[in-house]
């Protein structure tokens, strides 16, 4: 196999000159997707039979709590390989990706306790899937504290690399749990083995968001992880071009 | 549509309060991502700025003594 691309993709300048057009193409397939999204679940889909409209917090809260889980699994994928090939940029990628999981996973939370009020009524109970998912908040958190408290970059890289790892195993946890403990949180309603157990009218416009969401973040990573490779390469001479470019010089 | 009208549309059943304040956090996530990016973005830039304006400084200052010095 030819490992070329890897190697190409793991350098900072080529990251940078590649991803100016992709930005882009994210942006515009971001707001497509979530302005669609957001206008089919909220006025377009039927409503639940027995949940009536607070269903549609569906459409946010799903795709949210999806989302939050595949971050925290890119992050310790992305820090492994930081740590085995010694790449930088994946160590870079861990940095922006880990406060932008935080906030989805706050909303993963937040939704879901309003959507509880009416169907459940109550806000919150300590049930399996609900406390695993505030320790995955939690763990967010701990991981951002842990870069920022480390002075020496590639020391809090590696540290935060080697948290992501530990980390990892509360993501079958907050799986899992609605099959292990008997949970008021319903099982999963997506699942890639099988049909959806709902009408396709009700869970294509959650797909549209699901897609929608997982492109605002890819969006808001690529964005961010230029500003990081700026910062770190800032004495470079194409970062000079860049600038002058950008009329900042 | 789904609702005969707009105000049905306003009031969601009576899951308005709810539906709401859900989809208000998530525009709200949203705003938060996309600033807090941006502002990033051009704390760095204008830092990076500052830093190549003194680096170009200095090297035109060093010219100047070096030809002083011949």
């Amino acid at each position: 196999m030819n490992w070329v691309w890897f190697h190409k993709w793991a350098s900072p300048k080529w990251f940078f000159q590649k991803t100016q057009r992709l930005q882009i193409w994210l942006a515009a397939l971001a707001l497509i997707l979530l302005v669609t999204g957001t206008v089919w679940g909220l006025a377009f889909a039927p409503e639940d039979f027995k949940q009536g409209n607070s269903f549609r917090i569906f459409y946010i809260h799903v795709p949210s709590a999806i989302l939050a889980q595949s971050i925290f699994m890119a992050m310790a994928i992305a820090g492994s390989v930081g740590l085995i090939w010694r790449i930088k940029l994946a160590h870079v990628f861990v940095e922006v990706a880990a406060p932008i999981g935080a906030s989805i996973t706050l909303l993963a939370l937040v939704t879901g306790a309003i959507w509880g009020k009416p169907t459940w009524g109550t806000w919150w109970v300590w049930d399996a899937r609900l406390t695993s998912t505030l320790i995955q908040f939690f763990i967010y958190l701990g991981i951002i504290s842990l870069y920022q408290s480390i002075e020496n970059r590639d020391t809090a890289a590696k540290a935060t690399a080697v948290a992501c790892l530990v980390g990892v195993v509360n993501l079958p946890i907050i799986k899992f749990s609605v099959n292990w403990w008997n949970t008021l949180h319903q099982p999963a309603t997506f699942k890639l083995t099988e049909a959806p157990s709902m009408s396709a009218e009700m869970y294509i416009p959650g797909l549209v968001m699901l897609v929608g969401f997982y492109m605002f973040f890819a969006l808001l990573v690529v964005v961010r992880m230029r500003t990081e490779i700026l910062q770190r390469e800032k004495g470079a001479f194409w970062v000079r071009e860049y600038l002058e470019q950008k009329n900042v010089l | 549509m789904y609702f005969d009208s707009f105000s049905d549309f306003l009031a969601m059943g009576d899951h308005g309060f709810y539906v709401w304040l859900a989809y208000g956090a998530y525009l709200i996530l949203i705003i938060w991502n996309l600033i807090g990016a941006g502002l990033r973005r051009r704390q760095v830039l204008e830092s990076l700025g500052r830093y190549w304006r003194r680096e170009l400084a200095n090297s035109s200052d060093r010219n100047q003594e070096d030809r002083k010095a011949e």
